[in-house]
């Protein structure tokens, strides 16, 4: 089976495509395309991040101990970028194409800088603190609605 | 890996302190503009004064202000592993080596053995106290292909600076050296082969593909190409010793690293998913677009005797590789890190719903990057022709100037944005 690093980085490149044609069509004032894309996108990223957040983050907690540590700065950024994703809805359905690029630069900087946090410290630790486990802990990402 | 050295990573180091750094590396760009203004004809040959000042300018003021600061940053991101200590490091490092930049000018300008010796302390603080705290960091992060580029750039930079101190001693009178002209070789290499190469392939490795959407860089080339240019450069610090024949084939495999690098990064950037104007990409592209053409001037050179012992072969080099390829890089990065900081600490610090603050294309107004990268070709493009012409030298220090100017005047506008919605530094 996969390992954690991975089943979660695939998903963020899975992300990154949706997030880049969603962007690619906003900029063409492509909007139902945008939009339909955006949705998707949206609905993706809102998968991703409770994956994160109902399994591995609790299950690296209890096992690490640390409540406080890198999981809480992670929680933190999700937080932001669930604003900007909100407000790139707004941006969406009002077909504002500036709105949606200034919104869809700065999401792309943190997202990305907080994959690469992910990708080369969270991911690696998990598959490495929760070795045991790791299949069944993969098993219930895939099971989170 | 060790766990212990993720378990560190934690927010960035606050706003304030990689920003001093990238504040005052325009600055030196200014003063670099300024010289050739004041006198182009101090192109004439790099020994000129003017042409060394100039050259520390570049390389200490602007190129290394900016990476620190940058490394600041990225440590804690790609590494796991924040500098200890940021705020005291910060201050003994910025201050000590804008004012030790100065002196070293001063030194070259007057020949004036008193400022060399100043320069020599202050300096001597400011990279220990930075190396040090590097040092910490990177021992501790978890291994990758960008900690290993960052960890050889941090090695090169102890030693071009260690070089550097030996070739200042010579200047300030305090001491004969053996092998000068081994020296500043190896002064040179390490400090543009080692520092600044290797820590912007290291870093390009993470950010190119995170910026405009990529795919990866080939993962054997990740794996190899910092620690193989690293071992062809001792090897090259060492040639002196070795047969001619070997020294032109470590030449040649330096030529060619850097060739692979700049053709696999126009490669993966032309294959982007994101495929909307950006001026962060244009630096880029300029950028290496100057490491080909200097290879292909180098290359010239192994043809051409005459060429080879040009005072503009050696010039022409330097222009391509510092103004084309490394401060191209740097300022392109600049206009990505600068406004994004911005814009997170100010979201951090405000809680603020997202819609109420600007966004990262807010904080710098695009037109005028845009107008920054043309003053920045411009200057690149009549310099390169002005060491043959020399008329044009003085319109490509003018157009040095226009464009560290408007680059201190962008990145203070994202400052504005930052205090103007409230933003404080802590």
């Amino acid at each position: 089976m996969d390992t954690i690093l991975k089943f979660l980085g695939s998903d963020h490149r899975a992300c990154d495509d949706l997030f880049a044609s969603a962007e690619a069509a906003a900029a063409q004032k492509n909007w139902d395309s945008a939009r339909t894309l955006f949705d998707q996108f949206q609905a993706a990223m809102a998968h991703h991040l409770s994956m994160e957040e109902t399994v591995l983050f609790p299950a690296f907690e209890a096992r690490t101990g640390m409540r406080e540590g890198p999981t809480q700065v992670m929680r933190m950024e999700h937080e932001q970028m669930r604003g900007l994703i909100q407000d790139m809805a707004g941006a969406f359905a009002a077909g504002d194409r500036n709105a949606c690029l200034g919104l869809s630069e700065t999401l792309n900087m943190l997202m990305q800088q907080h994959n690469l946090k992910e990708e080369n410290m969270l991911y690696p630790m998990s598959d490495q603190v929760l070795s045991n486990s790791r299949d069944d802990l993969i098993r219930s990402m895939q099971a989170v609605a | 890996m060790s766990t212990q050295a993720g378990l560190s990573f934690e927010q960035a180091p606050p706003f304030s302190l990689p920003l001093q750094f990238f504040l005052t590396a325009p600055l030196f760009l200014l003063v670099a503009a300024l010289l050739i203004v004041m006198d182009p004809a101090s192109l004439a040959s790099r020994w000129t004064p003017q042409a060394l000042a100039l050259t520390h300018a570049l390389t200490l003021g602007f190129l290394a202000m900016a990476m620190l600061g940058a490394l600041m940053q990225m440590l804690p991101v790609v590494a796991g592993s924040p500098l200890p200590m940021p705020r005291a490091v910060a201050w003994f490092t910025q201050a000590p080596l804008v004012l030790g930049t100065l002196s070293l000018m001063m030194g070259f300008l007057s020949a004036g053995p008193l400022a060399f010796g100043i320069a020599i302390v202050l300096l001597g603080i400011g990279f220990a106290v930075f190396l040090a705290a590097a040092t910490v960091s990177l021992v501790r992060a978890t291994g990758n292909v960008t900690v290993w580029g960052m960890r050889l750039a941090v090695l090169s930079l102890g030693l071009t600076f260690t070089l550097g101190l030996a070739l200042a001693l010579m200047r300030a009178g305090v001491w004969i050296a053996p092998a000068r002209a081994a020296t500043l070789a190896a002064h040179l290499a390490f400090g543009l082969l080692g520092w600044v190469l290797l820590l912007v392939v290291g870093v390009a490795f993470q950010v190119v593909p995170m910026f405009q959407i990529t795919p990866p860089y080939p993962p054997l080339l990740g794996r190899w190409l910092t620690p193989g240019l690293f071992v062809l450069l001792l090897m090259h610090a060492a040639a002196p010793g070795l047969p001619p024949r070997l020294g032109v084939l470590v030449e040649a495999g330096l030529a060619a690293g850097i060739l692979l690098f700049a053709v696999a990064t126009l490669r993966v950037q032309a294959r982007r998913r994101r495929k909307l104007p950006d001026v962060t990409l244009d630096f880029w592209r300029l950028g290496m677009a100057s490491l080909i053409a200097s290879v292909t001037v180098w290359i010239v050179a192994q043809f051409s005797p005459t060429w080879a012992d040009s005072d503009a072969y050696p010039l022409l080099l330097a222009m391509l590789f510092i103004g084309g390829f490394a401060v191209s890089v740097v300022n392109g990065m600049l206009y990505k890190i600068v406004p994004f900081l911005a814009w997170f600490h100010l979201q951090a610090q405000l809680q603020a719903r997202a819609g109420s603050i600007p966004t990262m294309k807010d904080m710098i107004a695009e037109d005028r990057t845009r107008w920054q990268f043309r003053f920045h070709l411009a200057a690149c493009g009549l310099l390169a022709v002005g060491l043959f012409w020399p008329l044009l030298a003085r319109g490509g220090g003018l157009m040095l100037a226009l464009s560290a100017l408007l680059l201190a005047f962008n990145l203070l506008s994202a400052v504005r944005q930052f205090f103007r919605h409230g933003g404080r530094f802590t």
